[in-house]
């Protein structure tokens, strides 16, 4: 094979532009942009409850049933509120009539009377969906109509939910539940209409004592997010390993 | 092999062709997988955004603010400012284009829910002005003495 030189320094020349060329579709990226673009997602919803600023008022539960249109008198809903009270010889007891939706104006626990002397301590805890990372609920979906958002928001299919009740079994914190009147499943969703508004959750914004809060995780601004971040705080059922969004202040060994 | 043993073999085919043409004409184009994986993210995705539009019913003080300035401003310098007016007046939703009037809850249950004492020292209950029940005014509504927006003041 012959090669004259003028063709030679021309194939040089072509291949080199040739393979340069593509390179040039990249940009160089600084690293906070880096960053940036691995992340998945600019917003990672989470929540925070402060146990001990809970009065067991239960407006959070009244809200959000009218927020979410969950039927008022039907024994389900997507948040609830719950009453420990333990008592000196180390029983704990435990109640949520209706989910809390009343408040708690009884002292009476089951229709049991307790004896003020009796207590050693008594608190509420509200309680809603987690937004786990790793949903139980949503691997067990046969038809792939609850899924997890960008956002970490797990939310459900309306038009495609079967009914099944498999995610309503598999979720180890029973946030789920079978709507009555849609029949689909059904859970909390931090309030998803809300969030994507720039809003709070109606539980939040109903919430007088600042019991409850929502935080982007991912905003290295977000206040709430700072003290998920710096503060001690728990989840619930941490050994399922589900890695549960909704963490706790003040959170008692008695609550399960 | 003998044709006994085929046809079923046909119709099975069949079946299978029949519901694989059925699956392009009933799942949606957005359906598939979106998110991180299979196992978290195999979802219809214009479903995101059918939640984005559900109705939002809770306004928020400030959608309030806008014509209720002066009662506002009372709640707000009494010791109440921290809850929220829908709270006992019900979910805005439209108000005032399409709700004229919110149904205003004025019962004694409401007010207990806050103010009902129970005797849980170390709960936050007991750092709230509270009344026991069955011992305080029974049978009358709480506003008839107390202005909600302004507990301090009372009401002729």
């Amino acid at each position: 094979m012959t090669c004259s030189r003028r063709e030679f320094l021309k194939n040089t020349v072509s291949s080199t532009v040739a393979s340069v060329m593509p390179l040039s579709a990249f940009t160089l990226l600084s690293h906070a942009e880096a960053a940036a673009a691995l992340a998945e997602s600019k917003v990672r919803w989470a929540f925070l409850v402060d146990t001990n600023k809970c009065v067991g008022c239960g407006l959070c539960v009244t809200a959000c049933k009218k927020e979410n249109e969950i039927p008022f008198d039907a024994p389900v809903t997507r948040t609830w509120v719950e009453r420990y009270v333990v008592t000196k010889d180390g029983e704990t007891h435990i109640d949520s009539p209706m989910g809390g939706r009343d408040g708690f104006i009884d002292d009476k626990i089951r229709g049991e009377e307790i004896d003020p002397d009796n207590i050693d301590k008594a608190f509420f805890v509200p309680k809603l969906c987690n937004q786990c990372d790793n949903p139980a609920c949503v691997q067990v979906c046969p038809v792939g109509a609850t899924y997890q958002t960008d956002d970490g928001v797990v939310l459900i299919d309306r038009n495609w939910c079967i009914g099944c009740g498999y995610c309503i079994m598999a979720c180890p914190y029973g946030v789920r539940f079978f709507h009555p009147e849609k029949k689909v499943a059904d859970k909390c969703n931090f309030c998803y209409h809300r969030i994507s508004k720039g809003m709070q959750p109606a539980c939040v914004e109903c919430c007088s004592f600042g019991a409850r809060r929502i935080a982007n995780l991912n905003d290295p601004n977000d206040p709430v997010a700072n003290i998920i971040k710096t503060e001690r705080v728990s989840v619930l059922k941490d050994e399922y390993g589900t890695k549960p969004h909704v963490f706790y202040l003040g959170l008692d060994a008695e609550v399960r | 092999m003998k044709w006994h043993v085929l046809r079923p073999l046909w119709v099975a085919i069949g079946l299978v062709g029949l519901i694989l043409v059925a699956r392009q004409f009933l799942v949606p184009d957005d359906f598939g997988v979106h998110g991180r994986n299979f196992t978290y993210g195999y979802y219809r995705l214009s479903n995101v955004q059918e939640w984005k539009d559900f109705p939002v019913k809770f306004q928020g003080r400030e959608s309030c603010a806008e014509c209720h300035e002066e009662n506002l401003a009372k709640v707000n310098a009494s010791s109440h400012a921290p809850v929220e007016c829908e709270n006992c007046h019900g979910p805005s939703v439209n108000h005032p284009d399409d709700v004229e009037l919110l149904p205003l809850n004025t019962t004694r249950e409401l007010c207990l829910r806050c103010h009902a004492f129970l005797d849980y020292p170390n709960s936050a209950r007991a750092s709230l002005v509270s009344i026991e029940d069955r011992r305080h005014k029974r049978r009358y509504e709480c506003v008839k003495c107390h202005n909600p927006h302004d507990p301090k003041e009372e009401v002729e």
